[in-house]
């Protein structure tokens, strides 16, 4: 590859507190070899290769901690391919994907698979997490060490949670040994048993069994409790309430170590959009009300939530087209991850800076990878995009394999105009 | 001789009887005074008129039910329909079959209406956006059931003159209950004053948005009221401990004299059927054919749906 010029961008690098008109250059491995102002179009030779990114702004590639691909054993909601085209229209140039696949991720072997896999069918990083415990299924904890060593970066259960309050606290124990990370999906499931949306008076007027924030916050409070006696990397996947975030906000002021996540649609929806039983919108966690989603807004800008997550979840048509009861959970989005993030931000809710950090240099700093930044010597994954362009979402129009995204027809502002891997042009929007 | 449908015209009102939600006062004016007519009618020697001959009825019915089901199969009869009541515990469902495939299937016989009774909320709903012809709700989940709604409004009418200006106590499994659901609708849709009594743990959240009073005293909740309702324990809906037993229920939250007492002298006594004696009503008063309207609510219920499955399957 020859060395690239991209010149004239609106620079914002939040780990570094960048935000400057500039450019930067590629060197031949893919690796950043100069960023900041003065690489500009004087300063540089004029038989080079030069990209005039036209103010446009240029942010570290997208970094999405919570994404499933559904290979293995899913393959006809998602596979890598699929995944990886969704991503880089989105932006999105690292992905940690959830072990709840058919069979799990929970040894070895499975890794090396998805090693290979990812390598071969999809041009982003894939970063994979593997299950807590064997088969997901709450008891034995699984070879944190092996896999670690193996490439895992992350161990959850993805959508189940560890419910044996004991398992867990080994778990958390055992963990800090091999200076795991884990990754809780906070639900308590005997409180949360047939709970099919947010409790509360939509889910009386609908008739369908409500999720009480109880479900959520009780497992926070436990998970915090033991991280006292048991020290390791800890972060809660994803919250929904307001009454979670107060007790993060507690433990947090006691000095507590550990990070948080949210999901774009808990940003970004309530439980109102589930109108009249749409099971695009059947999430968990669940949609809540609109002044939880406030508070989660609010939880950003004061930096209590670190990261948010996409929490991408593609689901066949006829997963969907069922009772919502019977219908899967989950939406579609690390393609809108970011043009619906910066919703936030053209209403004023989000600072621009916070906005970047949490899905580019938060994530990559919990997970421990030389990713979400823009410095000399760093990985050129990069993500171009107008700030202020209008278009709706038209789901036939996405690049996931699965339709189920929940902004069906919604007018969004800002999109994704080229991403490169390791300074490879991925994608442009033509 | 196939049934040429004519081409409708602007389509203003709901096509499907979904839920008292989705009923406007003069749609639910327009099906009491319908049924008024037909309560003459099932009283008469010759019960059968010809006003849905030719039609085609389909009772889909996911739950096992007695009275609604045979109340509608009569109704429809009554009316001079083709009525078809599909036994689905022998049914493709079992066989994996998704409701939206069975809607298929069955529209594919050209029904012109179809009642649905099922286990989910909103399965009705569903069903409706994928057939081509009117969907009656007959009891979906916890959600509505607004037929049993509009035949208990037509009690009291029939014993009160009206519902506007009544105050009404709905008593019991108000949590599982999509009875009281619609009949919360409906009798706030009719100027009733209207209060669920029953223990925190089977008061759905947020129940007073839905514009009620909530009482878990059951005295309290029944002082001066002029109609009691009572509702059964749903113990099939119940996954898990919702109540120490029924002997505490019944002390607590069951119909007995004394607790009547505190109602107006001439409260009447409904019940939707059916009724767990020594649970949540005394097997006295349950019989008490001065107070007790819970015989006569079966029988108007004929009158409601004739009502139903006419306004709605002209509606086409």
């Amino acid at each position: 590859m020859k060395e690239k010029y991209l010149i004239n961008a609106r620079i914002i690098d939040p780990k570094n507190k960048i935000d400057e008109i500039g450019g930067l250059i590629i060197d031949s491995n893919g690796l950043i070899k100069a960023v900041g102002k003065k690489v500009a179009n004087g300063n540089l030779p004029s038989s080079a290769e030069k990209i005039d990114l036209k103010k446009q702004v240029l942010i570290p590639g997208i970094v999405d901690m919570r994404v499933f691909v559904g290979e293995p054993g899913y393959e006809y909601k998602e596979n890598f391919r699929t995944l990886s085209n969704a991503a880089l229209s989105g932006g999105v140039t690292s992905v940690v994907s959830m072990p709840n696949t058919s069979p799990v991720i929970d040894n070895v072997s499975m890794v090396d698979f998805l090693k290979r896999r990812g390598r071969d069918k999809s041009r982003i990083n894939i970063f994979p997490a593997a299950t807590l415990t064997k088969n997901a299924d709450g008891k034995q904890m699984t070879e944190f060490g092996l896999l670690k060593r193996k490439g895992i970066v992350a161990f959850t259960d993805g959508i189940k949670t560890v419910q044996d309050p004991q398992v867990m606290s080994r778990i958390m124990n055992f963990a800090s040994q091999s200076e795991s990370l884990i990754m809780q999906h906070a639900e308590d499931n005997i409180l949360s048993n047939g709970g099919l949306i947010n409790e509360g008076e939509i889910s009386t007027r609908l008739g369908l069994k409500g999720i009480p924030f109880l479900a959520e916050k009780i497992i926070v409070e436990r998970d915090l409790s033991f991280l006292e006696e048991y020290f390791c990397r800890y972060h809660i996947s994803q919250i929904s309430s307001e009454k979670t975030i107060s007790v993060i906000k507690k433990a947090k002021n006691e000095g507590k170590i550990f990070t948080t996540g949210v999901s774009i649609n808990n940003l970004s929806l309530n439980e109102n959009d589930i109108g009249e039983f749409r099971t695009f919108l059947k999430l968990s966690p669940p949609l809540r009300t609109e002044n939880d989603r406030q508070s989660l807004v609010k939880a950003i800008n004061d930096e209590i939530i670190d990261v948010i997550v996409s929490d991408h979840k593609p689901e066949d048509e006829e997963s969907k087209r069922l009772t919502f009861s019977q219908a899967a959970t989950g939406a579609t989005g690390v393609e809108t991850l970011l043009p619906l993030a910066l919703e936030l931000f053209h209403n004023k809710s989000v600072k621009l800076n916070k906005l970047i950090a949490s899905i580019t240099s938060n994530p990559a700093k919990i997970l421990g990878i030389n990713k979400g930044s823009i410095e000399k010597g760093s990985d050129a994954d990069l993500c171009v995009f107008d700030l202020n362009k209008p278009w709706v979402v038209n789901k036939n129009k996405l690049k996931s394999k699965s339709k189920n995204t929940p902004i069906e027809n919604r007018k969004l502002q800002g999109q994704v105009l080229k991403t490169f891997i390791k300074g490879e042009l991925a994608y442009e929007r033509i | 001789m196939a049934v040429i449908k004519k081409l409708k015209a602007v389509k203003l009102e709901q096509n499907h009887l979904l839920g008292i939600q989705d009923l406007s006062f003069s749609q639910v004016s327009d099906i009491l005074k319908q049924a008024k007519t037909f309560i003459t009618l099932n009283k008469s020697s010759s019960k059968k008129i010809d006003i849905l001959r030719g039609k085609t009825q389909i009772n889909l019915f996911f739950e096992p039910s007695t009275r609604t089901q045979s109340s509608f199969e009569l109704a429809g009869k009554r009316l001079g329909a083709d009525v078809m009541s599909m036994n689905i515990v022998n049914s493709a469902i079992k066989k994996g079959e998704t409701l939206i495939d069975t809607a298929m299937t069955l529209n594919a016989m050209h029904p012109d209406i179809i009642v649905i009774r099922h286990q989910d909320s909103g399965a009705p709903n569903l069903l409706s956006q994928k057939v081509n012809c009117a969907v009656i709700n007959a009891g979906d989940g916890r959600r509505e059931h607004p037929t049993q709604a509009l035949l208990d409004a037509l009690t009291i009418i029939n014993r009160r003159g009206k519902v506007e200006g009544l105050k009404i106590a709905i008593c019991g499994d108000i949590l599982h209950s999509r009875v009281a659901r619609s009949n919360i609708y409906l009798m706030n849709m009719l100027g009733a004053e209207v209060n669920v009594v029953a223990p925190k743990t089977l008061l759905p959240h947020s129940i007073e948005r839905l514009g009620v009073k909530s009482f878990t005293n059951m005295k309290k909740g029944l002082d001066n009221c002029d109609i009691v309702m009572m509702l059964r324990l749903q113990n099939e809906r119940m996954q898990g401990s919702f109540l120490p037993s029924a002997r505490e229920y019944y002390e607590y939250f069951g119909l007995t004299p004394d607790k009547l007492n505190l109602a107006k002298k001439n409260a009447l006594i409904m019940h939707p059927g059916p009724m767990n004696r020594g649970v949540e009503i005394d097997t006295n008063l349950a019989d008490d054919i001065n107070r007790s309207v819970i015989r006569e609510q079966v029988e108007l219920g004929v009158a409601v749906r004739m009502a139903c499955l006419k306004i709605f399957c002209k509606r086409r």
